[in-house]
């Protein structure tokens, strides 16, 4: 797969997806901050309290914990889809809370790749057309995005039915369509809610498999998870709890599958 | 760029939005035809009142001009005192002797003669028919001819012949030509040779019941004044004609002359028809606002049922403008299918309609290019609600509460 770097290198204060620095080189990834999420009720829920955590390039990361314990609103905050109460989040270096509503997406559109349980394809497009929507919003001209969409179909394992409907794909090649258009962008990091939650025992292993291929091949990845087996297969854990992270541990040899 | 040194806000190009913009219409064909469907209806009634009274109008004129415009005629009039001018005996003569006269014919009222079926008929009831003498080429100086038999010729103007004008053989009864057919003039019973066609251009000469002058002069003591002189000029010399007229009509009394010229009264009325019917396009309006309703409420209904497509959007990268944008186009796309179908509709409506009456197809531009405007404003307006809720939807929300 060709590296297209991404239509926004004018600024000296980004870096480069492929880790070649045009500014703050030092940056991590993602750095979350002594970041509080509180949503408002009575009484009102703390979803997150104090959590920090930094994620550098190329890193594997599990989070797990039990259901409730903050997870999906981590990811959130992480994927800057929603804003912390108090704390920061910076991606590449950049400080989310400094920057407008549109900025912000055009963040998500150039920096970041979701994964979610329900896959969230459009049934009336082809899984190349899903991909390819995967880059509508960062500003690349349309034949690009088939292009290269084809390339993130092919990095998954299904550069045979691009023109197939999800509708004719199996909950595993559905959710492999999904990773390829939270890659084709080549983000600095892919978030994944519990990628495998609605997948049978044997599929979701696969999925696993891909994302540790992904890995190795240099993406930056975080897996959220309840499941504790799957964290423990990640070269990192972290463990969260009632909102905090209780634990964050590196596993010296990391082998996903 | 923005302080970030991010770009700013970016439009999608025009061909990704049309693909996002049909998505709707591309998934549910039967649901985004049904809501087009009121914009379409009211559209269609609109282009079809705008087209019929445009195309009647059209055609209206277009028989003017065949019966032709250069017909002028010259009527006795008033004088001062409230008594009746009689145009000379002279008049057709004179008349014809301005340049650029073609054809000069004339009728004079016969005072005092009445006609009926049969002499029975008591004599109040006279149906409000008038006996007028006629010369012998009237008919084609009115550009009209009979129905039934012979107009009177030279030697029939002699004779107790009749020729009864359309409403007038209606009204007496007689729809056929009988050899031996006879009606009741004055005091005696007058042959009936012939029945008229409606007169467009002198309509009192379908209650009419004419005879020769000579005839006239002879059985029903009538004095020889003209009361209407007909003339054909020649169409570019029509205005000088018209105002010489008077002054040679009656050299006396020039302001006791009445001038007309039939076929402008005829134009005049036309126009008036072809003022559109109110009624129809006021159900148009109301068909066009239940199509906005029904815009409105697919588009509200959209929104909802594509929640996920929303929050995805959002994480891919797009901006609340790109999906107010998105979901707005949809909505003016709508409008637009309903325009251009009921612009359709209407045209072909009005189109057969007009065949059937023989007339030109005319579909005013007010109508069809206005139409479509409407259609797209109203989809705009139905559109606008949903798709600042669309936009304002929290993509966390969108996308964890399914
Ligand atoms: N939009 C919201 N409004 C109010 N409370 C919320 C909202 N989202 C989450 N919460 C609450 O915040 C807490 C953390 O929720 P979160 O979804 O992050 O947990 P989770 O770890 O992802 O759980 P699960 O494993 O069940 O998905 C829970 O108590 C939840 O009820
Ligand atoms: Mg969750």
């Amino acid at each position: 797969m060709s590296h297209v770097p991404p239509p926004i290198s004018e600024s000296a204060a980004l870096v480069a997806r492929d880790g070649a620095a045009l500014g703050d080189a030092e940056a991590p990834v993602l750095d979350v901050d002594r970041v509080t999420k509180t949503y408002p009720g009575e009484p009102p829920v703390k979803a997150l309290r104090e959590a920090s955590l930094t994620i550098g390039p190329g890193e594997l990361v599990g989070i797990v914990g039990p259901s409730g314990s903050g997870k999906t609103t981590l990811l959130q905050l992480m994927g800057t889809l929603d804003r912390p109460t108090s704390g920061r989040v910076r991606i590449t270096g950049l400080d989310v809370a400094t920057m407008a509503d549109d900025d912000v997406a055009y963040l998500r559109a150039t920096r970041i790749g979701f994964i979610f349980q329900q896959f969230f394809l459009a049934e009336h497009s082809t899984a190349l057309d899903n991909v390819a929507d995967g880059l509508l919003y960062a500003g690349i001209p349309v034949g690009q995005r088939r292009e290269r969409a084809l390339d993130a179909l092919q990095l998954v394992g299904l550069a045979d039915r691009p023109h197939a409907r999800p509708t004719q794909l199996s909950g595993g090649q559905r959710q492999r369509v999904a990773i390829a258009r939270a890659l084709v962008g080549r983000p600095a990091i892919v978030l994944a809610d519990e990628p495998t939650g609605n997948l049978d025992q044997a599929t979701g292993q696969s999925i696993l498999d891909l994302v540790g291929q992904l890995h190795q091949a240099g993406s930056t990845i975080v897996v959220i998870t309840h499941d504790h087996a799957i964290a423990e297969r990640m070269p990192r854990k972290i463990e969260i709890l009632d909102g905090r992270i209780v634990a964050d541990t590196r596993t010296a040899s990391p082998d996903p599958s | 760029m923005t302080a970030t040194g991010l770009p700013a806000r970016r439009r999608l190009p025009a061909s990704d939005l049309t693909r996002l913009a049909t998505i709707g219409l591309r998934t549910r064909k039967l649901r985004a035809a049904l809501s087009a469907l009121g914009i379409a209806i009211g559209v269609a009634a609109i282009v079809a009142v705008l087209g019929l009274s445009a195309s009647s109008q059209a055609g209206l004129l277009a028989e003017i001009n065949q019966l032709g415009t250069n017909l002028l005629t010259a009527t006795d009039g008033q004088s001062v005192t409230g008594g009746v001018v009689e145009l000379p005996t002279a008049a057709p003569a004179m008349i014809g002797r301005i340049g650029g006269v073609q054809q000069v014919q004339s009728i004079g009222i016969v005072n005092g003669a009445s006609a009926y079926r049969n002499p029975h008929i008591p004599t109040a009831e006279t149906n409000g028919l008038t006996v007028q003498a006629a010369s012998v080429g009237l008919l084609e100086a009115l550009a009209t001819g009979v129905a039934q038999g012979h107009y009177l010729n030279a030697a029939t103007a002699r004779e107790p012949v009749a020729v009864l004008g359309a409403t007038t053989a209606r009204l007496l009864g007689i729809d056929r030509i009988y050899p031996g057919e006879r009606i009741w003039v004055g005091t005696q019973w007058f042959y009936v040779t012939g029945i008229l066609n409606p007169a467009v251009l002198a309509s009192d000469i379908d209650t009419s019941v004419l005879v020769g002058y000579p005839a006239a002069e002879k059985y029903l003591s009538f004095d020889g004044h003209p009361s209407t002189v007909y003339l054909r000029a020649q169409n570019e010399r029509v205005d000088a004609v018209d105002n010489l007229l008077a002054g040679t009509a009656n050299p006396e009394d020039p302001s006791g002359v009445n001038i007309s010229q039939p076929s402008a009264a005829l134009v005049a009325q036309a126009d008036a028809k072809g003022a559109f019917d109110g009624l129809f396009l006021g159900l148009g309006a109301v068909a066009l606002l239940v199509g906005a309703v029904g815009v409105a409420n697919i588009m509200i209904i959209s929104v909802l049922e594509r929640r996920s497509e929303i929050g995805l959007r959002r994480a891919l990268g797009a901006t609340k403008g790109h999906i107010r944008t998105q979901f707005l186009s949809e909505a003016v796309l709508l409008g637009l299918l309903g325009g251009v179908l009921g612009v359709a509709v209407g045209a072909a409506a009005t189109s057969i309609y007009a065949h059937t009456k023989h007339w030109a197809t005319v579909i005013p531009t007010d109508a069809w290019a206005g139409g479509i405007a409407a259609s797209l404003l109203i989809g705009a307006l139905a559109g606008l609600i949903p798709a600042v809720r669309a936009a304002r939807l929290s993509p966390t929300r969108a996308l964890w509460s399914v």
